[in-house]
C-alpha cells in the first residue's frame, strides 16, 4: 500500500510541477488570462460538487443550507473562518432537525 | 494590506484542519493504516486527489483504479501552477517546493489580492498554514477517527462547502457570469459523467469566449 501511495503522490505531483516547467514567455497575456478565469470556473465547480453531490448523483441536503448561510455571511463581510464554522453548524444542526 | 493577507491564510489553514480530521478518519476506516494516510497527506498534499485515492482503496478497487483517480482529480493544479509561476517566479529547490504547495486553497488566496507583492505572500502563507494544519488534523483524525463519530453529524461537509464559496467568493464580484456558468456545467455534468470529470469540463469553460469581465 506504502509503494502504491508513493506511486499515486508522483502522479499528482506531476500535474503540479508540469505549470511551474512551462517558461512563461509561451504563456503569454491571453495565457495569463485563462489562468485566472480558471479558478474562477474551477472553485464554482468545486462550490457545486462539495455542495450538492455524492459520488456521481445530484442531492439536495443539509449541505445546500450551509451554502445559503455561508453566502449571507459573506455578503455581510464576515471574516472567513466564521463562514466555515457556520457552514459546520447549520449542516449539522439541519441534520439534528431531520432534514 | 499585509496583515489581512496573514490572517485569511491562517483562516484557510484552520479551515482546512475541520476537513483533515474527516480525511484522516475517513482513510483510516478504509483500512489504510495511519502511515499509509499521513502519507497521502504529506506526499500528495491534495485534499480531493487524496478523498478520491482512500475511495477507490475503501470500495476495494484495484490500485491503479487508485493512482489513475487520485492523478485525474489533480488535473487542475497544473492551471494552478501555470498562474503561480508568472508570479512567484520560483528558482530551483523553491520551485519544486511551490509546486508540492499549489492546490485549491494557496492559488485561491493568493488570485484574490490586489498587488503583487500580497499575491506571492498569499499563496506562501496558504500553503504553508494548509500544510501545516491539514497534517495535523489529518493524523488525529487517523488516529482517533472513530471517537469524533461521523463527518455528517459535525457538518464537516457542509464546512466544505462554504470554504469553497468563501475562496470564491472575492472573484465573484468581478467574474459573476463565469462562475455561473462553471457551476452550471458542473451540475449537469455531475450526474452524467465520472468523477472528476465535472470540474475538468468547468476548467474548458474558462477557455471558450463566454461569461468576460462584467
Amino acid at each position: 500500500m506504502i509503494s502504491t501511495v508513493i506511486f499515486a503522490s508522483l502522479a499528482v505531483y506531476s500535474w503540479k510541477i508540469l505549470g511551474f516547467l512551462i517558461p512563461d514567455r509561451l504563456i503569454g497575456e491571453r495565457g495569463r488570462l485563462i489562468a485566472e478565469r480558471m479558478t474562477v470556473s474551477l472553485l464554482a465547480a468545486l462550490v457545486m460538487l462539495q455542495g450538492f453531490s455524492t459520488q456521481s448523483d445530484l442531492v439536495l441536503d443539509a449541505r445546500a443550507a450551509s451554502l445559503v448561510v455561508a453566502g449571507a455571511l459573506l455578503a455581510m463581510r464576515v471574516p472567513y473562518i466564521f463562514v466555515v464554522l457556520a457552514g459546520a453548524l447549520v449542516a449539522a444542526g439541519a441534520r439534528l432537525l431531520g432534514l | 494590506m499585509s496583515r489581512q493577507v496573514i490572517s485569511t491564510s491562517l483562516s484557510v489553514g484552520l479551515a482546512t484542519g475541520l476537513y483533515g480530521v474527516s480525511f484522516g478518519a475517513i482513510g483510516s476506516a478504509a483500512g489504510l493504516g495511519v502511515p499509509a494516510v499521513m502519507l497521502l497527506s504529506l506526499l500528495m498534499f491534495s485534499g480531493a486527489s487524496q478523498f478520491a485515492f482512500v475511495g477507490i482503496v475503501a470500495a476495494g478497487g484495484a490500485p491503479i483504479t487508485a493512482i489513475s483517480s487520485a492523478w485525474l482529480m489533480g488535473v487542475r493544479n497544473s492551471f494552478y501552477g501555470l498562474r503561480l509561476n508568472s508570479i512567484i517566479s520560483p528558482r530551483g529547490l523553491w520551485r519544486m517546493l511551490a509546486a508540492h504547495l499549489t492546490i485549491d486553497e494557496s492559488n485561491a488566496v493568493s488570485a484574490a489580492q490586489e498587488g503583487l507583492r500580497d499575491q506571492k505572500l498569499g499563496f506562501w502563507l496558504t500553503g504553508g498554514a494548509v500544510f501545516i494544519f491539514w497534517n495535523t488534523a489529518t493524523l488525529l483524525g487517523a488516529l482517533a477517527g472513530n471517537l469524533f463519530g461521523s463527518v455528517e453529524a459535525w457538518g464537516l461537509d457542509g464546512a466544505a462547502a462554504a470554504a469553497f464559496l468563501g475562496l470564491l467568493w472575492p472573484r465573484l464580484r468581478n467574474n459573476l457570469a463565469l462562475a455561473g456558468i462553471g457551476a452550471l456545467v458542473a451540475l449537469v455534468a455531475i450526474p452524467l459523467t465520472p468523477a472528476g470529470v465535472p470540474v475538468l469540463l468547468a476548467a474548458v469553460v474558462a477557455l471558450l469566449p463566454i461569461g468576460g469581465k462584467n
